[in-house]
């Protein structure tokens, strides 16, 4: 494959062009960032931890991670079992089911949510078979596990989908022709050359979640103490004019972006080193 | 072991890869699959393997039938044109997985794969990983570690289409000198006619996913079965033309062919080393265009009287060579023709000895 090597601006022209894409994208990505860590220490480490001793703004950010957690792990799984079938299968369907795997990415979360509430919630398709086990689904935390593991499955998915194609099949017939079985396979050669895409998409996925609103907002209903996350507290307390808790909890979630962030940033060196 | 295929047959998305294709290769033969790309032999070596199931038709293994097993339970050794190696390994573990898979020890295994690391020239490279050897040792390493489970077939897939020439003609001879000592029943594929015949005791031609002629490579050279072997088969001038006067008529070259009436259509094959262009006083019925050197060979293209091109080769310092030059006029003596009655027949005539008029 031919690289170019970046070089230096050397006109007005382009000097003027990376300028634009500089200003643009510290205005839109940034400055609102700093906005926040501004706001939230603006009147000091006190108020800032005080925050933290109301449970619902606790039991708020719990939740969040819970799910976050709950995703990363059950979509990783998933992800990878579907990215497998996508690209190591030919089969009838595969590429209708290819394209509805995007569904999640192309769809609204309110949209989502009100879907999910169309099921399980009051008169709900599903409802009746959900009373019957005695399980509750909308408003409540399975409600939002459901929404949450929906509008975060194509990020895993996509990213091993993505290494696969280009690791091509040629390992995994060789192990085969080596006498190893499709566990053994997976476990010795897929599975160590996916692994930087896995994180990658096991990351995006936890992003996600923890920023998800609308689709938890509309099949949990925010309910405080209890199907209350992180996002929909921020809403909650923004509304109710305690700006000092919307803002803390807020930087909880910027820091852990930063996090998100700096991860990213090595799994894609590791991957690009390794493809 | 040997391996006996049985009217294989194979489709790709509607496009015939295989069809129906028999063959046999005797325990501790190694045989070329030779044709051009897309003709069907990768496909075959492939089904025998069991890396693609055939739509029809039979695989067996020492007379036990094969084709229902999986690849994994075939006890065959495969070596992949891009060498598929285990790239998060080194190259002692990536020797060394097929002992592992079958539970060998620790002990027993480290002292396999370091035999096999001086076997293949590739002392000291064990801890390296994949991504550190040249071109020709990754290729080794993928021989060792197939070989390594100690295999009862070999099957190699364009082995030496990945590196350049000068590491492919290494390895040629040192893939049929571990051959020589290892003895395993081999297969291997290859577009390269060179490689076929230097390499293997039998050649099996493929073409349109048809197997064409097979036999030792002075058979597949001497007597070609068919038309696309004898053009396949060392370069070779081809024309279609039909019979006038009891002779093939090549532009101003006349070659005379007995059995067939006036007015049939036919093909002639002359290869390039089967026959000679001359220079005299008497002028010629034929023009050199060019000459090209090509390292021991020089390749000369001349056009006959009448429109048609004609090529021939000499070695480079033969003394047939003297004052052929371009624009020169010359005579064209052939000493070998093929002629196929019409396009698509699969037999000969008798090659024909012929003069030129």
């Amino acid at each position: 494959m031919r690289s170019y090597a970046p070089v230096r601006p050397g006109s007005i022209g382009q000097w003027l062009i990376v300028a634009v894409v500089v200003l643009y994208l510290g205005m839109i990505l940034l400055l609102p960032v700093s906005a926040i860590v501004v706001q939230a220490l603006k009147a000091g480490v006190g108020p800032l931890l005080q925050t933290f001793d109301d449970p619902a703004a606790v039991h708020g950010l719990r939740l969040s991670f819970a799910l976050a957690t709950v995703a990363m792990l059950a979509n990783g799984v998933v992800g990878v079992a579907a990215a497998l079938v996508l690209t190591r299968h030919r089969f009838l369907g595969r590429r209708l089911l290819d394209a509805l795997v995007d569904l999640p990415l192309a769809v609204s979360p309110v949209m989502t949510g009100l879907a999910f509430l169309l099921l399980f919630g009051r008169s709900g398709w599903l409802e009746s078979a959900l009373d019957a086990a005695g399980w509750k689904v909308a408003f409540a935390f399975p409600g939002l596990v459901v929404a949450t593991l929906f509008v975060t499955f194509p990020f895993t998915l996509r990213e091993v989908a993505y290494v696969l194609e280009e690791l091509g099949t040629d390992e995994e017939e060789a192990a085969a022709t080596l006498g190893a079985s499709p566990w053994h396979t997976f476990v010795r050669v897929t599975l160590p050359n996916i692994r930087y895409g896995l994180g990658y998409g096991v990351v995006l996925t936890t992003a996600r979640a923890l920023g998800e609103f609308g689709a938890v907002l509309v099949l949990g209903g925010a309910i405080s103490g209890h199907t209350q996350t992180a996002t929909t507290f921020i809403y909650n307390a923004l509304e109710e004019r305690q700006e000092p808790a919307a803002y803390s909890v807020a930087l909880v979630l910027a820091l852990a972006s930063v996090l998100v962030l700096a991860a990213l940033e090595w799994l894609k060196r590791r991957r690009r080193k390794e493809l | 072991m040997s391996i006996h295929v049985r009217n294989l047959t194979k489709r790709f998305n509607g496009f015939l890869a295989v069809d129906d294709v028999s063959l046999e290769v005797g325990t501790g033969e190694l045989v070329a699959f030779l044709g051009p790309s897309g003709s069907g032999k990768s496909t075959v070596l492939r089904i025998i393997a069991g890396l693609e199931t055939a739509d029809a038709g039979e695989v067996w293994f020492d007379g036990e039938r094969a084709d229902h097993l999986h690849a994994r339970s075939r006890g065959v050794g495969f070596v992949f044109q891009h060498y598929a190696l285990f790239r998060h390994m080194t190259v002692a573990d990536n020797i060394g997985f097929g002992l592992d898979v079958q539970g060998v020890g620790r002990q027993r295994r480290r002292q396999r794969v370091s035999d096999l690391l001086d076997l293949m020239g590739l002392q000291g490279l064990g801890e390296r990983y994949p991504g550190q050897l040249s071109g020709g040792q990754r290729q080794r390493v993928a021989l060792a570690r197939a070989l390594a489970p100690q295999p009862k077939v070999l099957l190699l897939d364009e082995p030496f289409g990945a590196v350049d020439a000068k590491v492919r003609e290494e390895l040629r001879h040192w893939l049929r000198r571990l051959h020589d000592e290892v003895h395993v029943t081999s297969i291997f594929v290859t577009h390269d006619q060179e490689e076929a015949f230097a390499v293997a005791d039998r050649v099996m031609v493929v073409n349109r996913g048809r197997l064409e002629q097979w036999g030792s490579p002075d058979e597949i050279l001497d007597n070609p079965g068919t038309e696309f072997v004898a053009r396949f088969i060392g370069e070779a001038n081809v024309y279609e033309t039909v019979i006038r006067d009891g002779a093939v008529h090549v532009g101003a070259l006349a070659i005379p062919v007995e059995g067939l009436a006036e007015g049939d259509p036919v093909v002639v094959v002359v290869r390039f080393y089967d026959l000679k262009f001359w220079r005299d006083d008497s002028g010629g019925f034929a023009t050199v265009v060019r000459t090209t050197t090509l390292g021991d060979r020089v390749k000369v293209e001349a056009v006959i009287d009448g429109g048609e091109r004609i090529f021939s080769q000499f070695p480079r310092r033969s003394s047939l060579l003297r004052g052929i030059e371009p624009g020169c006029r010359i005579h064209i003596e052939v000493t070998l023709a093929r002629v196929f009655p019409h396009l698509e027949s699969t037999r000969p005539l008798a090659p024909i000895l012929a003069r030129a008029a």
